[in-house]
């Protein structure tokens, strides 16, 4: 569904990604992590086509984002859904506003039919609608913020691909818990693809099928938890050390615990 | 430094080629742009009357001493009107509209660029170019003029009271000088320059933002430099216009 087939990025004459590829299959949900600065970040916006790689090509469904033209990469976008870290509001606008934007920019639905649709998304990402709808996003908390844009998406789009960027990187471990909860629904409910960059190992565990482990611009890992686990590259292991115990005990409470 | 002059000289005028396509395009934001033209236009009237308040009493105090040595007072009204619709209105609202609105401009398009709100543009279909920039092109090519037309009056009005409570020349004296002056030539040179001053605005204040990094350090270095160099390219472009103007059009001047 998604491939990325040596592909190497530089911005100016920094480079950033080195030839990386990975793919994801339908429903499949991949969490690539590493240490700041390696390109994590980046790979999303590769595959929402916001960058393209000086080399390499992007294949989503069969289709090349790298040659596309901007009308062709807007259909695409209609399948690819992304939260941005720190969400991406538009802080001038209600969250109702920013919820409803693509269907206020693009289609001709009136207020009320468009405010209708509003108040089902927030409540499918748990938020009461009435008490939200008409704040603007620096009132919301950072994780009412981050289920405010993954509403946004989904009611913008009609997403077979979800991309999270840092989804649960500052956030109490009760808002981490319910934005952790809501692309497990997505993934479950929606059969969405899920990609999504994180930091916080323990809570990968909630959402990942697969790890990629970028170090430095280049794919150091590719598995699933068992090999993560089993993995001798000392880049691996690098990354993994603070965060060894936490990561053993959750494993073991997760797959062998129960 | 000169190959980074010239690189950037390059960027802004590629960025300008993309902003004119999207000026051109179906797609025009009219609630957007009504909204820049509000906040453009009517946020600065208090800004530019005062300048020019201020400036046509300044000159007409200055031109006052030196006309009285020649017995020429009477001529002040023709003076003020070179003075303040062919240069001096035209300038002052430029670099007062590059202060406020430049700033605002970039710093706006930065700090949104700096949270992912121009990416998350991009990712809904929108194009940031056309939703952002062309408005506040239009706003200010618009709204420029206005105020340019505005500052002169206001000038002139300033003069007008130092005329007559500090030259002592007459009413009719001072007016008959300024509307013999007030020819199509120095009108047509008070009207193009603001136009072409608000291009500069658009594409210096638009190109810092969509281009500002580096977070809240990069957005406010990238208002400053969006400040700096829109007023600079505004007394070379003045310079310029003048220059041409007179060897184009002196027979109407």
């Amino acid at each position: 569904m998604i491939e990325l087939r040596n592909v190497s990025f530089s911005y100016g004459d920094q480079p950033v990604l080195r030839d990386v590829s990975f793919t994801v299959a339908h429903s499949e949900s991949l969490v690539i992590m590493g240490p700041s600065g390696g390109g994590k970040s980046t790979i999303l916006r590769l595959i929402l086509g916001l960058e393209c790689p000086q080399e390499g090509e992007i294949i989503i469904n069969s289709d090349n984002i790298c040659v596309m033209k901007e009308k062709d990469k807007r259909k695409l976008r209609k399948k690819i859904g992304m939260v941005f870290q720190d969400g991406g509001l538009f802080d001038s606008l209600t969250v109702g506003e920013n919820v409803g934007y693509y269907l206020i920019e693009h289609t001709k639905m009136s207020y009320d039919e468009i405010e209708e649709k509003v108040v089902k998304m927030l409540g499918f990402v748990g938020l009461d609608a009435d008490e939200v709808i008409d704040k603007l996003p620096e009132q919301l908390s950072g994780g009412m913020q981050r289920r405010v844009a993954i509403g946004r998406t989904l009611l913008s789009t009609d997403p077979k691909i979800m991309l999270f960027d840092e989804p649960t990187t500052g956030l109490d471990p009760q808002a981490t818990k319910k934005v952790l909860h809501l692309i497990q629904k997505l993934r479950d409910e929606k059969s969405i693809s899920t990609i999504a960059v994180t930091h916080q190992i323990v809570d990968s565990f909630a959402i990942a099928d697969r790890y990629l482990v970028i170090h430095e611009g280049e794919v150091a890992f590719d598995g699933d938890v068992m090999q993560l686990r089993d993995s001798a590259d000392p880049r691996v292991l690098a990354f993994l050390s603070p965060f060894r115990d936490s990561f053993k005990a959750v494993y073991e409470r997760k797959f062998i615990g129960g | 430094m000169l190959k980074t002059f010239a690189y950037q000289s390059q960027e802004i005028l590629f960025f300008a080629v993309r902003m004119i396509r999207a000026l051109f395009s179906r797609t025009i934001y009219v609630s957007e742009t009504m909204e820049q033209m509000y906040l453009i236009g009517v946020g600065s009237l208090f800004l530019v009357g005062l300048t020019g308040v201020f400036a046509g009493q300044g000159f007409a105090y200055a031109f006052t001493v030196e006309l009285s040595d020649f017995g020429a007072t009477t001529y002040l009204g023709r003076i003020m009107v070179i003075a303040i619709v062919r240069e001096l209105g035209p300038v002052l609202t430029g670099l007062m509209i590059a202060a406020r609105v430049a700033s605002g401009i970039t710093a706006e398009i930065g700090a949104m660029k700096s949270s992912n709100q121009l990416d998350a543009m991009v990712a809904f279909g929108i194009d940031p170019m056309k939703k952002i920039a062309v408005p506040r092109l239009i706003a200010l090519v618009v709204m420029l003029p206005a105020l340019t037309i505005f500052c002169d009056v206001i000038g002139l009005l300033g003069a007008y009271v130092v005329a007559i409570f500090i030259t002592h020349i007459t009413s009719t004296q001072f007016w008959s000088a300024v509307f013999d002056r007030l020819i199509f030539g120095n009108i047509f040179v008070g009207l193009l320059k603001p136009v072409l001053f608000s291009f500069v605005i658009a594409f210096v204040a638009c190109y810092k933002g969509f281009t500002s990094e580096g977070g809240t350090k990069g957005v406010g270095r990238a208002t400053t430099e969006s400040v700096v160099l829109s007023s600079i390219l505004i007394l070379v472009v003045n310079f310029l216009i003048t220059k041409v103007v007179f060897s184009l059009i002196k027979g109407y001047l």
